[in-house]
């Protein structure tokens, strides 16, 4: 368990790093989507630390999983609501941890279900070991090396924090 | 075999869809829950899900049907499943024989579900208890027993519009004796809990020992409507008259026709839905099924949601380790 400051400390970082992306690449208004469940946790805290005035939008990409054939349907509570067009617009993807990829791939394919993007880039609070896929993040918060078997898991939504499970 | 063993895998998962009968309240939330999900698949810039693609559905009619057929096959496409459609002339008598030979030919062709309409009650599970273990097989109405989507997205229309099921009332009106939706409505809404289910009809259109699925019986239509919240008509199969079970249409409708007069019995937020086709002017008059109070179109939209979500749900069982393992 991390300090229950230790959280706020990382998304401080990701916001001022965000907001310098943003004012480089001139996103005047950029649209943030968190990705379910931890995604939208640390977007909605993002949202908020940047001011932006487009809604947040929440991605649930059980549809968009390249394991149904293999473990079938994960239970969808939440649908994904992006209230707004992405067409032609800057798309901030959030996520609690970056492992494979495979999240971020199935979450590009629904956005662009969506619409065209402009283009998109990836925040995440964690960026850990073990990539399966050609994807990176843009936006860090935090770098984990961890080794196979160790988990990282964000526990929310209030308050946020961060737990480490070691390899038994 | 039970229906209910048949359509429920050793994880309890959804295999088959034959019956609403068996099925627990908790599975018939949850498919509403997952429809919840889909519904807004079909206003995207691309109405479709990756889903099932790869999967073959089959869409085998053995009776005519327009809507239902083409919910079923959006909603598989808005899965990207791939869909055949195949309709088999249903005044030939068909032996068991013959749909077995069907079914042998289908499965040589790995096809992954089959939709079946049939005249015959049963059919579905007959094809179900029949095919090899990995093809899935969901009723779309069979004979008078069940149409288990259609109650399904009567039951996820009332929840959208109303909420909770357990403070309504409910009034089935119409043609009971022969409908198969009256029969999987009836067992979904006492499952869901609601407060009364009502049937209301004249006393040749409504099966002796109805009572016993836990229905209220109403001949008078006002009496019948009063206080309900929800109403739902049924459509009076043109063929009814033919056997003298009613005297004319004209005389229906006079009697059981849905009416803005009759309906100002009911709550004033009242909803009307019915399964379709509507038959205007026989058992709902138009300014009623094109009024304030009317769902029926938006029944149409949901039927896909519900269709994929159910599609989806039993296809997922085909995976041999259950979501809890991930």
């Amino acid at each position: 368990m991390t300090p229950d400051n230790a959280v706020d400390e990382l998304l401080a970082r990701m916001a001022q790093d965000l907001r310098r992306q943003f004012a480089e690449q001139n996103h005047t208004s950029p649209l943030m989507i968190g990705i379910h469940t931890g995604g939208v946790w640390v977007a909605r805290r993002l949202h908020q630390l940047l001011g932006l005035e487009t809604p947040l939008g929440e991605l649930n990409i059980a549809f968009y999983r390249d394991d149904f054939s293999r473990i079938g349907m994960h239970p969808t509570v939440t649908p994904s609501k992006l209230p707004f067009q992405v067409e032609e617009r800057h798309v901030v993807l959030v996520d609690d941890v970056l492992f494979t990829g495979r999240t971020v791939r199935a979450a590009l394919n629904e956005v662009f279900d969506y619409g065209r993007p402009a283009s998109v880039s990836l925040a995440v609070l964690v960026e850990r070991s073990g990539r399966e896929l050609p994807i990176k993040a843009d936006v860090i918060g935090q770098h984990m090396p961890l080794n196979e078997g160790e988990h990282v898991k964000l526990t929310g939504p209030e308050p946020l924090a961060l737990v480490v499970q070691k390899a038994a | 075999m039970t229906e209910h063993s048949i359509q429920i895998d050793n994880q309890g998962r959804l295999k088959h869809f034959l019956t609403i009968e068996g099925l627990s309240r908790e599975l018939l939330l949850g498919i509403m829950d997952e429809a919840e999900s889909f519904a807004g698949v079909g206003q995207r810039a691309v109405k479709k899900v990756p889903l099932l693609r790869g999967k073959t559905i089959v869409n085998l009619f053995f009776e005519p049907s327009t809507r239902t057929r083409t919910t079923f096959e959006l909603a598989a496409k808005r899965l990207s499943a791939d869909v055949l459609n195949i309709n088999v002339d249903s005044s030939a008598t068909c032996k068991g024989e013959s749909l077995l030979d069907t079914l042998r030919n289908l499965e040589a062709m790995h096809c992954d579900m089959f939709i079946v309409r049939h005249s015959n009650s049963g059919a579905a599970h007959f094809i179900a208890s029949h095919v090899s273990p990995d093809i899935r097989v969901i009723n779309a109405g069979d004979g008078r027993h069940a149409h288990p989507t259609q109650a399904l997205l009567d039951a996820f229309t009332i929840r959208r519009h109303k909420g909770e099921f357990t403070a309504l009332r409910v009034a089935i009106v119409g043609d009971i004796a022969h409908s198969r939706v009256a029969r999987s409505e009836i067992h979904a809404l006492n499952t869901l809990g609601v407060s009364e289910v009502r049937v209301i009809a004249p006393k040749t259109l409504i099966p002796a020992g109805i009572e016993s699925l836990g229905v209220q019986v109403f001949h008078d239509l006002s009496a019948g409507l009063a206080d309900v919240d929800v109403v739902i008509m049924l459509r009076l199969q043109h063929e009814r008259m033919k056997y003298a079970l009613l005297p004319s249409e004209m005389e229906y409708f006079q009697m059981y026709g849905l009416t803005e007069e009759k309906l100002a019995a009911a709550k004033p937020d009242a909803i009307v839905m019915h399964p379709g086709p509507i038959n205007r002017g026989v058992e709902i008059e138009s300014h009623v099924a094109d009024g304030a109070h009317s769902l029926i179109l938006q029944q149409v939209s949901h039927g896909i949601a519900v269709r994929m979500a159910v599609m989806a749900m039993a296809m997922a069982s085909q995976s041999s380790v259950s979501s809890e393992a991930n």
